[in-house]
C-alpha cells in the first residue's frame, strides 16, 4: 500500500509541474485531470474511499469539465499558444520559484521538527462520513448548500446576456 | 496494511501547494491562474484528509467535502467572470485589466 | 455721602456700555445727554464727596469702600475696593471736573462727526478707567485701570480710522506704552512674590518692615514701576509716542494726553512713594529722567510747526517737572503741579481746538496769524494759559506750582543745585516756545481767514479753565497742608538756595524767554529764518524737530530687526514641525501608492511573500 502511495504521489507532483508549464490551455487541463486522479488514488491509500470517489466525480468530473467548456467557448487557438510562449520568459520563473522554495523549506522544517505519526490504516467509508455529516457537522452542510446557492445565482447573473431583438419584418 | 509516515503525506500536500502557488504567480492567462488555484485548494484538502486518517476520524473527509463544495461554487462564479473579462478586454491577460492602478 | 464713591467710576462705565451698544440707534441729542451727563454726574458726586471729606475728614485720614472679592486663589485675594485719601481725592476731583468740561466742549467740537456716539463711548470708558486707576485699593485694580486707559487712548488716537496714519499713530502709542506696561506687570509680580500682598497700604507697610533702604528687591521693584510710569507718562526713553498721538481729535488730546492719562505715571510713583524712598538710586533716576526730559522736550518744542505738537512736547516737558519733584522727594509739589498743569494744559488744547476748527483744520502755525482780533476768546484764554505754563509771576497758577518744584529741587536732601539749574533752564525754554507760539498764531498779519466762531458749549469750558488757571495757585498753603495727610513732606537739607532767590531767578528766566521770543518772532521776523539758514542752525533745527532723533534710533534699533525677523520667519519655523508631519504623511502616501499597480499577479505575489514571511516569523521567533 505504501508503494502505491508514493507512486501516486510522484505522478501527481510531476503532472502538476507539467501542467503549469504548458502553453495550450487544453493540454494543461488534461495534465490537471491526471493530477487529480493521482490524488484520488492517494486518498484511497489513506483509507478514504468515499472521498476518493467524490474527487473523481466532482472535481475531475464536474469542475474540470466546466473549465473545458469555458476554454472551448473562448476558442483559444494557436494564436493564444504563441502569445503564451511570448509571455512565459524564463526570467519570470525566478521570483515565484524562490518564494515556493522558501515555503517548502519552512514546511519541511516544521514537519521534521514535529512528532511523526503514522496512518491508522483503517478504512472510513461513506457510512462513517455520512454519520458525521448529519451529526456534528449538520450546520456546515446547511452553510455549504447556501454557498452553492449563492454561487448558482451569481454565475447565472454574471453569465446573463441580453439577446438582441429579432428584426421586424 | 502497512503504515505510511504522516510526514510524507504532508510533504506531498505541501509540494502540490507550492507548485500551485508558482502557477498563480507566473502565468498571466486567467484560465491558468484559476487552474493553479484549484491545485492549491486540492492540496489543502489533501492535507486535511491526511490529518483525519492519522487520527482515524472522518472529520478530515468532512472538511474536504466542504472544500469541494466551496471550490465548485468558486469555479462557477470565477469562470463566469472570466467570460465577462474576455468580453470587455478581448484578451485573457490579467495585466491588461489594471485600471485600478494608483 | 462717602458711600457713593463707587458711583464715580460706575456711572461713566455704564454710560460707555449704553453708548457702545445702542449708540448707533440713539439720536444725536440723547447721545450728547448720555455722554456728557454721565461725566457731569460723576463730577458732581466727586465734588459732594470732597466737600464731606474736607468738612469732616475720617479719623485715619482715609476711607475704603470694598465692593467684592475679585480673585480668590490660595493666598491671593485682591478685591474690587476703592481707597480715598487726600491724594486720590485731589486727583479724582481734578480728573472728573476737567473731564466734564472737555466732554461739554466736545459736544460742540465733534457735532458733525459721524462717529459721535462712538466718541463719547470711548471717552466715558476712559473716564471710568482713569477713576478706577486713581481710586484703586490694590495694584491689580490699578493695573486694570492702567490697561483700560491705554486701550481708550489707542481707540481715540485712531478714532478717524479711515486714514491709516491715525491707525499707525495709535499702534505706536500702544506698543510703546506696552513696553512700560510689561515692566509694570513684572514689577507687580516681584512685589507680590516678595511681600505677599498687592493691597497698597499693606504693601507699603510690609516693605518698610521687610526691606532695608537700598535693598536689591526695592531697587528692582521700583525700577520696574518706574519703567511702567515712564511709558505711560511719556518720559525718556519712551516719550516718542506722545507727539504722534496728536493724530486724535483735539478733545482727546486735551483730556488724555495732557491732563489725565499721562499723569498716571506720576500718580503711581506718588502712591508707592514708600518703595521709592527705600530705593534712593531709583529715586534719583526719577529726578534725572525728569530733568533730562524737560530739557529735551523743551528744545524739541522750540522747532515744531504743528500747534498740537508744540503742546504735546510741552506736556512731556511739564511732566518732566513732576518727575523731578517726585525724584527729590517733593511729593506734594508734584501733585500741586499736576493740578495746575491739568487746568492750563487742557485749556491750551481746547483753545487750540477752537483755532483749528475755525481755520478749517489748519494745524501749521506758520499759516496762522493775526487771530488776536478774529478770535478774541481763544486769544485771551490761550494767553492766560500760556502765561500760566511759562510761569508769569504772582498771578498765574503755574508760577506757584513750578516755583515750588524748583525751590524743592534745590533744598531737598535728595536734590541738588544742578537739578535746580536744569529746572531754571527749562523755564527759559518753556517761556521761549510758549511765546513763540503766541506771537506766531495771534500776532502779525492774517494768513488764513477765519470761518465761524465757537459756540457756547466751547466757550464756557475754556473760560472756566482760564479762571482756574489763575486762581488755582492761590491755595498753595492749604493744599500743602491737605496733601500732607497722605504724602510725606519734604526733608530739607542744609544750604541750598533761599526761596525768594529761587523765585526771583525763575521770574527772570521767564522774562528772558518772553523777550527772546518777542525779539525773534515779533520784532524782526526774518531773524528766525536767518538763524536756521546756516549749516549748524539747520542741523540743529532738524535734530530737535525730530525729537533728538529718537524715532530714527528706535526705528533702526527695534522696528527694523523685528520686521526683518518676521519677514525671514514668514514660513514660520515653529509651524514647520506640523507642516513637516503633514509632508511626511503625504510622502509616505506617494511611496505606498506606487505599490498599487492594478496588476493581479503583483498583489498575489505580495500576499504570498507576506504569508511566507509570517510563517517564518512564527517558526523562528
Amino acid at each position: 500500500m505504501t508503494i502505491v502511495f508514493y507512486v501516486a504521489g510522484a505522478v501527481a507532483t510531476v503532472s502538476t509541474a507539467l501542467m503549469i508549464t504548458r502553453l495550450h490551455a487544453v493540454h494543461a487541463l488534461l495534465y490537471l485531470i491526471v493530477s487529480l486522479l493521482a490524488v484520488s488514488v492517494v486518498f484511497y491509500t489513506l483509507g478514504a474511499p468515499f472521498i476518493a470517489a467524490l474527487e473523481v466525480i466532482i472535481y475531475a468530473g464536474a469542475i474540470m469539465v466546466l473549465f473545458v467548456f469555458v476554454v472551448m467557448l473562448l476558442n483559444l487557438g494557436e494564436q493564444a499558444a504563441r502569445a503564451e510562449r511570448a509571455l512565459l520568459k524564463p526570467s519570470m520563473w525566478t521570483g515565484p520559484l524562490i518564494l515556493a522554495a522558501i515555503l517548502m523549506a519552512e514546511f519541511v522544517c516544521l514537519l521534521t521538527a514535529g512528532s511523526s505519526g503514522r496512518f491508522g490504516g483503517a478504512m472510513i467509508g461513506p457510512r462513517g462520513v455520512g454519520a458525521s455529516l448529519f451529526g456534528p457537522y449538520l450546520i456546515g452542510v446547511e452553510l455549504a448548500s447556501m454557498l452553492l446557492l449563492g454561487g448558482l445565482v451569481g454565475a447565472y447573473h454574471l453569465g446573463y446576456r441580453k439577446t438582441p431583438k429579432p428584426e421586424v419584418g | 496494511m502497512e503504515m505510511v509516515p504522516i510526514r510524507d503525506g504532508f510533504i506531498l500536500a505541501g509540494a502540490l501547494f507550492a507548485l500551485g502557488l508558482i502557477g498563480v504567480l507566473v502565468r498571466r492567462n486567467v484560465i491558468f491562474i484559476l487552474m493553479s488555484l484549484e491545485v492549491m485548494l486540492n492540496a489543502a484538502g489533501l492535507a486535511f484528509v491526511v490529518a483525519g486518517a492519522r487520527w482515524g476520524q472522518p472529520d478530515g473527509q468532512v472538511v474536504f467535502l466542504f472544500i469541494l463544495a466551496m471550490a465548485a461554487a468558486e469555479v462557477s462564479v470565477g469562470l463566469a467572470l472570466v467570460l465577462e473579462l474576455y468580453h470587455q478586454y478581448q484578451s485573457l491577460d490579467t495585466d491588461a485589466a489594471s485600471r485600478m492602478k494608483g | 455721602m462717602l458711600e457713593l464713591l463707587w458711583l464715580v467710576p460706575a456711572i461713566p462705565f455704564a454710560g460707555a456700555l449704553v453708548l457702545a451698544v445702542l449708540g448707533a440707534r440713539m439720536s444725536h441729542k440723547s447721545s450728547t445727554i448720555m455722554g456728557v451727563g454721565t461725566v457731569a454726574a460723576s463730577a458732581i458726586i466727586s465734588i459732594l464727596i470732597a466737600a464731606e471729606f474736607l468738612s469732616s475728614p475720617p479719623a485715619t485720614g482715609m476711607y475704603t469702600q470694598t465692593l467684592w472679592t475679585w480673585i480668590d486663589v490660595g493666598s491671593f485675594h485682591p478685591q474690587i475696593a476703592f481707597y480715598l485719601d487726600a491724594l486720590s481725592l485731589v486727583m479724582m476731583l481734578v480728573v472728573t471736573f476737567v473731564s466734564f468740561l472737555i466732554h461739554l466742549y466736545s459736544a460742540e467740537f465733534m457735532r458733525t462727526d459721524e462717529g459721535y456716539s462712538r466718541f463719547f463711548a470711548y471717552m466715558n470708558l476712559f473716564v471710568a478707567c482713569m477713576v478706577t486707576l486713581l481710586l484703586a485699593d490694590n495694584l491689580l485694580l490699578l493695573y486694570l485701570g492702567w490697561e483700560g486707559v491705554g486701550l481708550c487712548s489707542y481707540l481715540l488716537i485712531g478714532f478717524w480710522y479711515q486714514d491709516p496714519v491715525n491707525g499707525r499713530a495709535g499702534r505706536k502709542a500702544f506698543i510703546v506704552t506696552r513696553v512700560g506696561d510689561t515692566a509694570l506687570a513684572i514689577g507687580l509680580f516681584l512685589l507680590f512674590h516678595s511681600l505677599g500682598t498687592l493691597r497698597i497700604q499693606d504693601l507699603l507697610h510690609e516693605a518698610q518692615v521687610q526691606w532695608s533702604t537700598g535693598s536689591a528687591y526695592a531697587i528692582a521693584a521700583t525700577a520696574l514701576l518706574l519703567g511702567g510710569a515712564v511709558g505711560k507718562s511719556a518720559q525718556l526713553p519712551l516719550q516718542t509716542w506722545l507727539p504722534d498721538a496728536m493724530a486724535g481729535p483735539t478733545p482727546t488730546s486735551a483730556l488724555i494726553h495732557a491732563a489725565t492719562m499721562v499723569t498716571a505715571g506720576v500718580y503711581l510713583i506718588a502712591r508707592t512713594h514708600v518703595l521709592f524712598e527705600l530705593a534712593p538710586p531709583v529715586q534719583f533716576a526719577v529726578a534725572a529722567i525728569g530733568a533730562a526730559t524737560l530739557l529735551m522736550a523743551g528744545f524739541s518744542a522750540l522747532t515744531q510747526n504743528d500747534i498740537k505738537r508744540v503742546l504735546a512736547y510741552s506736556t512731556v516737558s511739564q511732566i518732566g517737572y513732576m518727575f523731578l519733584a517726585l525724584g527729590v522727594g517733593a511729593w506734594g509739589a508734584a501733585i500741586f503741579h499736576f493740578m495746575t498743569h491739568a487746568f492750563f494744559k487742557a485749556l491750551l488744547f481746547l483753545a487750540a481746538g477752537i483755532i483749528i476748527e475755525s481755520l478749517h483744520h489748519e494745524h501749521n502755525i506758520f499759516h496762522m496769524g493775526g487771530l488776536r482780533k478774529e478770535l478774541p476768546i481763544a486769544f485771551w484764554t490761550f494767553v492766560i494759559a500760556g502765561c500760566s505754563l511759562a510761569g508769569l509771576p504772582l498771578i498765574t497758577a503755574g508760577y506757584y506750582s513750578k516755583d515750588l518744584i524748583l525751590w524743592s529741587a534745590s533744598i531737598s536732601a535728595a536734590g541738588s543745585t544742578a537739578l535746580w539749574a536744569a529746572g531754571i533752564a527749562g523755564v527759559v525754554l518753556t517761556s521761549l516756545y510758549t511765546f513763540r507760539l503766541i506771537f506766531l498764531v495771534f500776532f502779525g498779519p492774517v494768513r488764513t481767514p477765519v470761518s465761524g466762531r465757537p459756540g457756547l458749549a466751547m466757550t464756557i469750558p475754556v473760560c472756566v479753565l482760564a479762571v482756574l488757571s489763575i486762581v488755582a495757585g492761590f491755595d498753595k498753603a492749604p493744599f500743602a497742608r491737605f496733601i500732607a495727610t497722605a504724602l510725606p513732606t519734604l526733608t530739607e537739607a542744609v544750604g541750598g538756595i533761599a526761596e525768594t532767590l529761587s523765585s526771583i531767578v525763575a521770574a527772570l528766566a521767564f522774562l528772558c524767554g518772553l523777550l527772546g521770543a518777542w525779539f525773534v518772532y515779533q520784532r524782526n521776523p526774518t531773524l528766525a529764518t536767518a538763524m536756521v539758514e546756516n549749516l549748524a542752525g539747520r542741523a540743529l533745527h532738524r535734530f530737535w524737530f525730530s525729537d533728538w532723533g529718537m524715532d530714527w534710533l528706535y526705528d533702526r534699533l527695534f522696528v527694523r530687526p523685528v520686521v526683518w525677523i518676521a519677514r525671514v520667519n514668514k514660513a514660520d519655523v515653529v509651524d514647520s514641525i506640523y507642516v513637516g508631519l503633514a509632508n511626511l504623511a503625504t510622502f509616505c502616501y506617494r511611496v505606498l501608492s506606487l505599490t498599487e499597480t492594478g496588476k493581479l499577479r503583483w498583489y498575489a505575489a505580495w500576499i504570498a511573500s507576506g504569508t511566507v514571511a509570517f510563517v517564518a516569523i512564527v517558526m523562528f521567533l
